[in-house]
């Protein structure tokens, strides 16, 4: 007869059978702070009932094979990267509990940015950052950790203030973030200070089952085989040189009742050994200027787990994907299928047959020859609505039933600068939509018809915005229509639609777009119901404008 | 059918949450921040996640964590942001997480412009990231195929547990055409390897760490097996007008659009001219092209970049003929007319290795 009086944890496996060589003993050396705290944590997750929800998200360090030992979700993440890698999986299951084990390499060098970041949104997971002052893995190089005058073997005259800079202390750096609901650091040597951190590393998984959002304890950890000592001396040498310069405490707490003040730090022990190697550090109270925020509001509840469901169904229409009619097809996820591997099976086939030539009548009959098939290019100043010109001749051609494709110019142009873009419109396949022969140029400034004008093909139509353009272009292989956009666009009420007074006198003069596909173009393009009932007034004027300009010319 | 006229870096947004797709982390970069911006509004819309993260490190990083936790996932960038995510694609490889990344390309190494450039063919297709693993790498050159080519490369992500890139350049990315989307959504698939944070998945690892080398190189032969299966069953491409082409142009993306027009422009001036346009970069279609080199002597590649694609074909052909190149770079892209210049240029001159790279002008001599 006999009871078990101590066992692993359930969320430890009780055989590492994830490990080469002996499959009962963890790889992490004799002393070694990683082993406890790997135990104070399963056993955590044991009790409060999360093993099924725990993720934990491993570095690159020792405790890169903490996966041998904890029997949770295990993710192992690319060096520092781990508070991103955390988030990656916490945004994706809300429900989990996601803890990110780090080292001081991993979390404070390397991983620098991830932690602040990741620290500064809030993210709802719980970091465990140990803390032994050395690259434990690698052999004993220097990390932003180690303390001034420590010998390492990239720093083998000793850390100094001049080269390497100090220390880099986290929990003091995160707490001048608001975000984070929790900061606190202790240590592993004595049974104490080994009580505290087993009780933070209790609240910190536990402010994650309660949603209130980022948590991390530091946690001061010997590290015996890389500082050359036994593990009785590195106790010691933790307490007596990192104790000083990290000292334990709570460096955030909204968790606490408002009321709660003071805090319990532990006094840095500096140079009076005596307590320490009795391991009794001694406790004062002290008001925690960098502890509990009384002012702080409580935690709002997390806004991470509450998330949208939304119906499969409803997916198309909020992507504003129109359904077509198709009766008679079948429905669901048959039809689902078959429209997605219709889309898969990508042009296997080894020739593909040369495009259909001209189909007469394609265009419209009202539109003239040299009108049809169009390389348009249209240009002017930053501002001048270039852009949107374009997007509704394509739209509109897109609505009239032919080929379109509209390419900007983009980027820092756009604003101030030229602004160009190419459209267009085709019975045909397009292949290029570069437009670099225009055989249409609308041109809204003076700039951009000196720029585009040596391009365009012979026979051209050229319309400009004379308002802007005093002298009419100089070239007699081309057909010019001058347009006083601007003008007419101001006496309609704003200067802005100049580039609609310019649609309109392409409709007019090559009628390749109806009134009707334009004005459900911008229906479409335009969301300011105002701004449509002028753009449409700006249209009418302009073809106006040209139809009175050629029936001069005809008298 | 009821299109919609829409940019191509928009497109991959829609496409990509119609396949499944819940979770986008990014940083915004030109020529690429509308996949940031049109992420933004539709992945809350639909219930997923949308953040815009610290740097294109952080942001790949999430993707590794998103994927672990069996999610379809996204991210999008160009060449710079592409570099600094390479640590993270190559952790993506050696754990085989599925996940989809858009490059659209800009022009340059280092701060560059934001041209449309092909520049990052090397960084995607062989690698870019340590280690021996390769992406799957799909080159639409339509805003229509932005669409059909991200839906693509979920589904492919997920067959392979590989990430899946969807390489684009500045243009294809920027322009707008009708995009004829898929009227259904899709159910993304649920992935029993990942770690989902319960009961049924907890005893998965996601790792890439062997310690052992004997068990390293077992997980790179596994790695080598599939991208042999990848090769020999996901080659995709076009061929247009070669069956009795005395030149054939090959080029992707933007430049293939040209390259056609070319092709219709030299065949109405009596130059057999024809199109191949591989559509799957990686794998490489390699097979197709030495094929119609046994009727084919002369080829041309057309790329917006220094020589990276052209490896490839002289690779697929090199033992039978020598292939011509003609590269702009910079933002500049050929046109048409430029490029029927070529093709006449080239066939007028014996078969040889020619080369001409950012003439002056824009015109060519070989």
């Amino acid at each position: 007869m006999y009871t078990i009086v101590q066992q692993r944890p359930d969320s430890i496996y009780d055989l590492f059978e994830r490990k080469d060589g002996d499959q009962h003993v963890t790889h992490y050396c004799p002393g070694c702070g990683h082993g406890v705290i790997h135990k104070m944590i399963a056993e955590c997750l044991d009790d409060l009932g999360v093993q099924d929800r725990t993720i934990l998200v491993s570095p690159v360090g020792c405790s890169v094979f903490a996966y041998y030992y904890f029997d949770v979700g295990n993710v192992q993440a690319p060096h520092g990267r781990a508070p991103a890698v955390a988030t990656g999986i916490k945004r994706s299951r809300p429900g989990s509990i996601v803890l990110s084990y780090q080292g001081d390499g991993d979390l404070a060098a390397i991983g620098g940015n991830e932690i602040l970041h990741a620290a500064n949104r809030g993210e709802d997971i719980t970091v465990f950052f140990v803390n032994n002052a050395i690259y434990g893995m690698t052999g004993g190089q220097m990390a932003p950790t180690s303390l001034l005058g420590q010998k390492t073997t990239t720093s083998p005259f000793g850390r100094t203030l001049q080269n390497e800079g100090y220390p880099m202390r986290v929990c003091e750096l995160l707490a001048a973030l608001e975000a984070p609901v929790y900061l606190e650091r202790t240590a592993i040597f004595d049974s104490k200070n080994n009580m505290r951190t087993r009780k933070a590393i209790r609240k910190a998984i536990q402010n994650q089952i309660d949603g209130l959002g980022f948590s991390l304890v530091e946690i001061l950890s010997p590290c015996p085989t890389i500082w050359k000592m036994t593990p009785q001396d590195a106790r010691k040498w933790l307490n007596e040189n990192m104790i000083p310069y990290y000292k334990p405490g709570v460096y955030r707490d909204k968790t606490a009742p408002p009321t709660k003040s003071i805090v319990t730090l532990q006094a840095a022990s500096g140079s009076s050994s005596a307590a320490s190697e009795a391991g009794q550090t001694p406790a004062t109270k002290v008001p925690a200027d960098n502890a509990v925020e009384p002012s702080s509001p409580p935690p709002a509840p997390s806004r991470r787990t509450a998330r949208k469901e939304v119906p499969l169904v409803e997916v198309p229409s909020l992507l504003g994907i129109r359904a077509t009619e198709r009766p008679g097809e079948t429905s669901g996820s048959a039809a689902l299928l078959g429209n997605y591997n219709e889309r898969s099976r990508f042009f296997d086939s080894t020739v593909s047959p040369a495009p259909p030539r001209s189909e007469a009548g394609f265009f419209p009959s009202t539109v003239p020859e040299k009108y049809q098939n169009p390389q348009i290019k249209i240009a002017g100043f930053g501002g001048q609505g270039v852009l949107l010109l374009g997007e509704v001749l394509a739209e509109s051609g897109m609505l009239s039933g032919y080929r379109v494709s509209w390419l900007p110019s983009y980027g820092p142009e756009m604003r101030g600068g030229t602004a160009h873009c190419h459209v267009r419109l085709s019975q045909h396949e397009i292949g290029s939509p570069l437009v670099s022969r225009p055989t249409i140029l609308l041109s809204l400034n003076k700039p951009s018809l000196l720029k585009f004008l040596p391009e365009a093909t012979p026979g051209a139509l050229i319309i400009y915005n004379s308002s802007l353009i005093d002298e009419p272009p100089v070239r007699d292989d081309i057909e010019t229509v001058p347009l006083s956009a601007t003008e007419i666009a101001e006496k309609i009420g704003s200067p802005k639609v100049a580039n609609m007074v310019m649609i309109g006198g392409l409709m007019a003069r090559t009628h390749l777009l109806s009134k009707e596909t334009v004005f459900a173009a911008i229906d479409a393009l335009v969301k300011n119901q105002a701004l449509i009932e002028l753009n449409r007034r700006a249209i009418e004027a302009g073809m106006q404008a040209v139809l009175e300009l050629e029936a001069v010319l005809q008298s | 059918m009821s299109k919609e006229l829409i940019k191509g870096n928009e497109a991959i947004v829609k496409a990509a949450i119609l396949a499944g797709c819940r979770a986008y982390f990014g940083y915004p970069i030109t020529p690429a921040s509308e996949i940031a911006e049109a992420a933004a509004y539709y992945f809350p819309t639909v219930g997923g996640t949308f953040l815009q993260a610290e740097s294109e490190v952080a942001s790949i990083n999430m993707i590794y964590g998103a994927s672990s936790a069996g999610l379809r996932c996204m991210t999008g960038s160009s060449g710079p942001g592409i570099s600094l995510m390479q640590e993270g694609i190559s952790y993506l490889a050696g754990s085989e997480l599925p996940c989809v990344i858009a490059d659209i390309m800009r022009g340059g190494p280092g701060l560059g412009n934001i041209g449309p450039e092909q520049g990052d063919y090397n960084q995607m297709v062989k690698g870019g990231g340590h280690g021996n693993y390769h992406n799957i790498v799909l080159a639409p050159n339509s805003a229509q195929e932005m669409c059909d080519l991200t839906i693509l490369a979920f589904e492919l992500a997920d067959k392979y547990r590989n990430p899946a890139v969807v390489l684009a350049d500045g243009y294809i990315g920027q322009m707008m055409e009708p995009v004829d989307f898929p009227e259904t959504a899709q159910e993304a698939p649920v992935k029993d390897w990942a770690a989902r944070g319960d009961a049924a998945t907890r005893k998965n690892v996601i790792t890439s760490i062997y310690l052992s080398h004997e068990a390293l190189e077992q997980h790179e032969l596994r790695l080598a097996e599939k991208y042999r299966r990848i090769r020999e069953s996901e080659v995709r491409y076009e061929a247009y007008q070669v069956s009795d082409a005395e030149i054939v142009l090959v080029g992707y993306g933007i430049v293939s659009r040209v390259l056609k027009s070319a092709v219709d422009m030299a065949r109405h001036y009596g130059i057999r001219a024809g199109l191949f346009r591989p559509i799957t970069l990686f794998p490489f279609p390699t097979q197709q092209l030495a094929e119609i080199s046994m009727s084919t002597e002369r080829f041309l590649t057309v790329e917006l970049s220094d020589g990276q694609l052209v490896d490839d074909v002289r690779l697929a052909i090199s033992r039978r003929h020598p292939c011509d190149f003609y590269s702009r770079m910079g933002g500049c892209v050929p046109s048409t007319e430029e490029v029927f210049d070529v093709i006449r240029s080239t066939i007028s001159h014996p078969a040889e290795c020619n080369e001409a790279m950012a003439v002056p002008m824009g015109l060519h001599a070989v």
